[in-house]
């Protein structure tokens, strides 16, 4: 049935503009590079761009409830500095790190929920508090930057499988397959894109609202840890730098709106954010393979995020009460 | 009636000062359909809000099945079994229609939701109801509001209900609609589901309910076999109420000036139909009818806040463009709307009274784009004068008045730019006595100083009081214009239910 696909592809509009803005900007970046497609080239762009990818993840949940979580970025900075410290020694020491990392960012996302969807406090206050917490934990960890990683795991983790292929992309498209679809087909996940549309009718509905709000912080504070992971394994050590939390917060933000995800909450998704993570990141490599001035970086990020926002608010002309409009 | 099997005893519930329910009683015995009937404000809605979770009440109790039963949630009032039909209040407009239908419980396989069983069951619910056009993968959002209000019904239908309330639900639907919908009630009836209906088309009563219900001012009043009272009768039963408020004197006689207000053929997004009508200076005229019959996006659209209207509209023998409110309110002298909702779209409730009054006329004491506070002292102070605004200083937040005095504000901020046309959506809803009867005085007041005033009021007995002439609307169109003799409860509720009115009727 041809209408079917219409109505599958319709919601999916903001992902295929992300998937064919990436795939546009990805290829002048090859064609362009001195070295050509490589492994090597190739590795590097996958693991630069997974990390945004997987705190962009993050991001996307609370927003599809039609919430915010400033505190990604810090939770991302505090993983980092907790795995220079704790993921080394032997491989049962190592592992046993993993899991503690992985546990934090549950921890700091299950804070986040609490505070949010018991407190009743606004997202965007609440995550913010929740992140400065987050970023004084890491300073204490890590007053000076430093720290080691079990070597093994970090080249595993940044290195390429056979063929190829960069093992961040492998860790990227394991996370969607077993924490992102299994949430989106799951009966929370499903309530969380409810209370985003609208959170009276959800209410009404009997959807419970507080378990899909308070599941989505959650998983967001995991979901930054694995990035926090991955970042200490790309640089062999930890760092309290309250400057990459922030840029990690916003470009999530944008990564998020790029994705296709509506802040208003209720459309959208995951492996959206993850494209416009990778849109985000490319651009940066673009001025670098055409020889331009990377000053110009924040311009150009910022007209490509207007564009494509814009494009997303045409839907407004069609509106013909003016007060929806402030609504 | 057959074994009861819901029963609703002594349930009370009050909003603030204002009395909302009061003892009420209702009793459903299975395989019947059940009407609930009352006026604007009778209490049907906090009525299903109790049974469906939403209010708890301040006292009363329910049973179902002869068991105690207390209701925390919606959520657990559909575990119970008790399912309602909101005026599409509940659906989800970014998910898809099959998201909608299964958001309670929908079908799943290893704990994920199996969307082709899903589907499924949607296309099963929508075929039921006879809405098989609507697609399953559709979003709610982009559907017209006839076809969302299926969904829902379908929705209810597929939580297999004990007991369904439908409030309003037909009022969105189209004939063929409606017919598909009954057929499926009376199914269910005849599987013994006991069904409450409540709607305002006199004629779907008589032809679906076994017993109908009627309610009076928060109170139950009767219950009776459908077949043993005629429409008009049941009209009987659902006015009749005490008047307590006293209204200023109209005028001598009939206002003659051309008039300051003139619509015609005004159409919106098929929810305004071809409304005309004319408000001259010194008039006050009311617009009645049911709550949702299009007055509200009337004196939206009279106002600028709308757009794609056809139609005209003169002001003082000139024709206007109504672009956006913030034109309006100087187009020919000044048109004010005193919005209906004053706590979203009428106030700023956390800023100071001083800021709310000024508002719409800061233009009158700013110079130089800064605003001249004596100027605007003494501006605010003969305000709050005329208007006997009781707050403990200009510079407190709006937010700590009462809603009386609140509502004061609203009105005081538009009287600030001496307005010629005035527009009022409603203005004493939930306001004491008191203050109602401050504001009657005031907008007779106003209409002897010339100014054209339309009015819309949910209280039928206000109407009748204040207005010069009433307008009856329905289903977005003005059905009935009533003035002197004719302009009474009996012929407004009536007219309101599009029935025709026995007695002779007001010149339109």
């Amino acid at each position: 049935m041809r209408q079917d696909w219409g109505y599958r592809l319709a919601p999916h509009r903001g992902l295929l503009l992300a998937v064919g803005l990436f795939v546009v900007m990805f290829a002048m970046f090859i064609s362009h590079h001195p070295a050509g497609f490589s492994s090597n080239v190739l590795n590097t762009a996958a693991n630069k761009g997974a990390l945004l990818a997987f705190v962009a993840m993050a991001q996307t949940l609370p927003v599809l409830t039609s919430g915010l979580d400033l505190s990604v970025g810090n939770v991302f900075v505090l993983t980092n500095c907790l795995a220079s410290t704790v993921v080394t020694g032997s491989a049962e020491h190592a592992a046993l790190g993993v899991v503690l990392v992985l546990a934090t960012g549950l921890a700091c996302g299950a804070l986040n929920g609490a505070i949010v969807v018991f407190g009743r406090l606004q997202p965007i206050i609440a995550t913010l508090a929740t992140g400065a917490m987050y970023h004084g934990v890491a300073l204490l960890l890590r007053p000076e930057p430093g720290g080691e990683v079990h070597e093994g795991f970090a080249d595993f983790m940044t290195g390429s499988v056979a063929g190829g292929i960069p093992f961040a992309m492998i860790l990227l498209v394991g996370v969607v397959l077993v924490i992102w679809l299994p949430y989106r087909l799951s009966t929370l996940g499903r309530a969380a894109y409810a209370v985003g549309s609208s959170e009276q009718a959800a209410y009404m509905s009997g959807v419970p609202v507080a378990r899909a709000k308070f599941l989505a912080y959650v998983l967001a504070g995991l979901l930054a840890s694995i990035a926090g992971l991955l970042l200490t394994c790309l640089t062999y050590s930890g760092e309290a730098n309250a400057l990459l939390g922030g840029s990690y917060t916003l470009n999530s933000i944008a990564a998020v709106v790029l994705g296709g995800t509506s802040l208003y909450g209720g459309s959208g998704g995951a492996i959206g954010s993850i494209l416009g993570a990778f849109v985000l990141r490319t651009i940066g490599d673009l001025l670098f393979v055409f020889d331009m001035n990377p000053l110009w970086q924040p311009l150009f990020l910022g007209i490509v995020l207007v564009v494509s926002v814009g494009l997303g608010s045409l839907r407004l002309l069609r509106i013909k009460s003016r007060l929806e409009l402030y609504r | 009636m057959t074994a009861s099997l819901f029963r609703l005893e002594g349930v009370s519930k009050r909003y603030g000062g204002v009395r909302a329910l009061e003892n009420a009683r209702l009793e459903c015995g299975h395989g019947r359909i059940h009407a609930v009937l009352g006026e604007n404000g009778a209490g049907k809605s906090t009525l299903i809000k109790v049974m469906s979770g939403v209010v708890r009440p301040d006292a009363g109790t329910m049973e179902l099945s002869g068991k105690p039963l207390v209701l925390d949630s919606p959520a657990a009032a559909s575990r119970a079994g008790i399912v309602s039909v909101f005026q599409e209040l509940s659906l989800l407009p970014d998910l898809s229609v099959a998201d909608n239908i299964g958001i309670t419980n929908p079908p799943t396989r290893f704990g994920l939701i199996d969307r082709r069983a899903q589907r499924r069951m949607a296309e099963e619910a929508l075929a039921r109801v006879g809405a098989g056009d609507i697609h399953p993968l559709a979003p709610v959002g982009q559907l017209p509001l006839s076809r969302r209000q299926m969904v829902e019904i379908a929705k209810a239908l597929v939580r297999s209900p004990k007991i369904l309330i439908l409030d309003e639900a037909t009022s969105a639907l189209t004939a063929a609609d409606v017919a598909g919908v009954f057929r499926v009630l009376r199914e269910l009836r005849d599987q013994g589901l006991a069904i409450v209906y409540i709607s305002h088309r006199m004629n779907e009563i008589a032809e679906l309910a076994d017993d109908c219900s009627v309610y009076r001012n928060g109170r139950h009043v009767g219950t009776f076999p459908a077949a043993s009272k005629s429409p008009h009768e049941i009209i009987e039963m659902m006015i009749g109420r005490e008047y307590t408020s006293v209204f200023p004197p109209r005028r001598a006689e009939a206002p003659t000036a051309p008039p300051a207000l003139a619509v015609k053929k005004l159409c919106w997004a098929g929810r305004l139909k071809d409304i005309d009508l004319e408000v001259r200076p010194g008039e006050i005229v009311g617009l009645g009818g049911l709550e949702g019959q299009g007055q509200r996006d009337l004196l939206l659209a009279l106002f600028g806040a709308l757009k794609g209207l056809t139609g005209t509209v003169e002001v003082n023998g000139a024709r206007v463009s109504l672009s956006n409110p913030r034109r309006t309110r100087i187009a020919g002298g000044g048109i004010a709307l005193v919005p209906e909702d004053r706590k979203t779209e009428g106030l700023m409730l956390p800023m100071t009274v001083r800021d709310n009054l000024s508002f719409a006329a800061i233009g009158q004491f700013s110079r130089f784009g800064f605003i001249d506070r004596k100027a605007q002292e003494a501006a605010l102070a003969r305000m709050m004068d005329l208007l006997k605004i009781r707050a403990g200083g200009i510079d407190d937040p709006v937010a700590s008045l009462s809603g009386g005095n609140q509502q004061k504000v609203v009105i005081g901020k538009w009287l600030m730019t001496s307005p010629k046309i005035i527009l009022l959506n409603d203005p004493t809803r939930g306001i004491d006595v008191g203050t109602k009867q401050e504001l009657y005085r005031l907008m007779r007041d106003l209409a002897d100083a010339d100014a054209a005033i339309l009015f819309y009021s949910t209280d039928y007995a206000e109407l009748i009081g204040c207005c010069d002439r009433v307008l009856i609307l329905y289903d977005g169109a003005i059905i009935r214009a009533l003035e002197g003799e004719a302009m009474n409860e009996r012929n407004i509720v009536t007219s309101a239910h599009n029935l025709a009115v026995e007695v002779a009727q007001g010149a339109p």
